[in-house]
């Protein structure tokens, strides 16, 4: 009893310590917000868009390219318009969006976890092996990541796990980089060398003891690379590579209405480009006020 | 007495390797060297099961990695170290080898009790994660076996549930002490154990050494550069200068007899009670680098007694009296 009672206490008092310090930035907290709502509405979707529009059937060809607010025949409103096959633009954000968030957590997880691994065991065993991870790093990070990914889906062709797969191979090394700067710092320390006198094993050592103190400026990169992660896919969408035009991602979105843009029909290309913005930028402040917080030499 | 611990001709050097740039400038004549640095050079002793070996000597002089080696640690690069008459650690044709059965029987407890402790693990997985990985408990008994440590080494079992950071850093090297005792070594490497801490804070954990190697019938090799906590806990002492032992003799005997003027310059800065004024003269100069050590005696530079014959000769190390070793010319 006595050990679940302060067990949850100390659960407690560090949820206390994290929210005081992350709720000092005021902006912080609106972003954190923001971003709760863009994740509730791309999980619940289906529910709260008012049609289906990938559902053919419900899309007709005749309200293709209404402004927003407009009603069709039916008398169903469009909020924010419809593009150029008539679909709703609004249900078609939020289905954009559910694309759009999940290739890029699901690349930012993969990346963290394959960078995390090299990182900390080129930290661990040094020698030959850190140089060789190392140099790999380098030569990769030395090569804009949008041409990288653009050589990489020219190689494979589209579709959504090629996306991904190519966005983890871009990123891993961002991990990889900062898993190893953390790693060398907890590597000194001398609970490593007392984990190593009880012949706990490399193994143990480094996911049991090296890893979790490493994962404060993970946590933090993996934030600030999910949104770039997402700004890159929407990019290679937009420029035709990346996503299948069956599941259409905010990049795509933007994309298809960037032919109206001269007629003046700019709901189509505009309020996708909206709604990855205050996306990637919440996504930023927060990630920007955990990586304040977790920096020592900001601390007051 | 058998003696646990043989220490062989132990070296321990620290190579800084060349870059490849050096390497090329080196195809045009050798303009670069290795830099190697002999932290721990041709060191040997032995240890008899239950008594504590003091080791001293200024920073830098290869105390903290000649234990590490003891431990287990740091890989040696020539040399061997036998447990019980069983090689562990060294060399055999050639191959550096370890064995790793030996490895718990030899436990280390560390200077920084702040970084010693992981701190993202509780207290009661921080000393029972080493015997439930080693299958010396069940996960089931871990409780009543981290109560029983706990309190074998003074803290009470509400210890259990916290964090490293909860505590001060007398009881967190406490839970260093604990974390060690939890896999039943004989052996315990202590380096700079209680430099941390509070003068009054050490008072207590020495006395818990001591407690502890009658209840459990530990061997210490206690590595301090306080010379005051080794006049009272150890029952021999090793004098190290830059990576060599300088002099070695029971406690008694070297407090009273030193032998070594470097023995005796280090004793002379002891503080002592007395009453009367006295005036700590310093060794003059600094420790010299190990990378470049000087020709003979290692000492001749800051010594007063210094001759010709000490710039040249390296000493041997002879018996000066009955179990009293020391390597200085003046003996011959």
């Amino acid at each position: 009893m006595l050990n679940t009672d302060s067990n949850s206490k100390n659960i407690n008092v560090f949820m206390y310590k994290f929210w005081s310090d992350f709720s000092e930035s005021k902006v912080a907290v609106i972003s954190l917000l923001i971003l709760i709502a863009i994740v509730l509405i791309a999980i619940f979707a289906p529910l709260i868009s008012l049609s289906d529009p990938y559902d053919l059937s419900k899309v007709s060809i005749m309200d293709s390219r209404l402004p927003p607010m407009a009603k069709n025949f039916a008398g169903d409103i469009f909020i924010l318009g419809t593009d150029g096959a008539g679909r709703d633009m609004l249900s078609a954000i939020f289905y954009g969006l559910r694309v759009s968030l999940g290739v890029g957590v699901m690349s930012a997880i993969f990346a963290l976890i394959i960078g995390t691994i090299f990182g900390i065991s080129a930290a661990f065993f040094g020698g030959k092996y850190e140089t060789f991870i190392m140099r790999i790093v380098d030569i990769q990070l030395s090569f804009p990541s949008i041409l990288m990914a653009l050589i990489i889906l020219a190689a494979f062709g589209k579709g959504i796990e090629k996306t991904i797969i190519a966005l983890v191979l871009v990123q891993w090394a961002y991990y990889a980089r900062t898993a190893r700067a953390a790693a060398l710092v907890e590597r000194s320390k001398e609970y490593v060398e007392a984990a190593q006198c009880l012949a706990l094993g490399n193994k143990k050592i480094m996911f049991n003891h090296i890893l979790p103190n490493c994962m404060p400026s993970l946590i933090v990169v993996g934030t600030l690379q999910t949104a770039h992660a997402i700004s890159l896919e929407a990019t290679l969408s937009f420029l035709g590579l990346g996503l299948p035009i069956t599941e259409p991602s905010l990049g795509l979105l933007i994309g298809n209405g960037f032919q109206y843009m001269h007629t003046g029909d700019f709901w189509i290309s505009i309020f996708p480009g909206v709604a990855l913005l205050i996306t990637i930028v919440s996504i930023n402040l927060v990630g920007d006020q955990l990586r304040d917080m977790y920096n020592p030499r900001l601390k007051k | 007495m058998t003696d646990i611990l043989k220490v062989l001709q132990v070296s321990k050097n620290f190579v800084k390797p060349i870059d490849i740039a050096s390497k090329v400038v080196n195809m045009f004549g050798n303009f670069y060297n290795q830099e190697v640095v002999h932290a721990v050079d041709n060191v040997s002793f032995n240890v008899t099961s239950g008594e504590v070996v003091g080791v001293v000597g200024e920073s830098g002089c290869g105390k903290s990695t000649l234990g590490r080696m003891i431990a287990g640690i740091l890989p040696l690069t020539s040399g061997k170290l036998d447990f019980h008459d069983q090689h562990y650690s060294g060399f055999d044709e050639g191959n550096y080898k370890h064995n790793s059965h030996i490895d718990l029987k030899i436990q280390m407890i560390f200077q920084d009790p702040f970084s010693s402790l992981n701190p993202r693990q509780k207290i009661i997985d921080i000393i029972s994660e080493a015997p439930i990985h080693h299958k010396l408990i069940s996960k089931k008994d871990k409780k009543y076996f981290v109560k029983d440590i706990l309190n074998k080494v003074g803290l009470g079992t509400d210890a259990m549930d916290r964090f490293p950071h909860q505590f001060s850093g007398g009881q967190r090297q406490r839970i260093g002490i604990a974390r060690a005792l939890a896999v039943s070594p004989e052996f315990i490497v202590c380096d700079e154990s209680i430099a941390a801490l509070d003068v009054s804070i050490q008072a207590q954990v020495i006395n818990l050494f001591l407690k502890l190697r009658q209840d459990l019938n530990l061997t210490y090799l206690f590595i301090s550069h306080d010379i005051g906590v080794i006049q009272h806990i150890a029952d021999r002492v090793v004098v190290m200068y830059l990576g060599q032992i300088v002099e070695t003799a029971s406690s008694d005997e070297i407090f009273s007899h030193p032998n070594h003027p470097y023995t005796k310059a280090l004793l002379q800065g002891v503080p002592t009670l007395d009453t009367k004024k006295k005036i700590y003269t310093p060794i003059k100069g600094e420790i010299p680098s190990p990378i470049n050590p000087p020709s003979g005696c290692y000492f001749h530079p800051r010594c007063k007694f210094s001759t010709n014959k000490c710039i040249t000769d390296k000493p041997s190390y002879k018996e000066v009296s009955p179990n009293h070793f020391s390597a200085c010319h003046l003996n011959s």
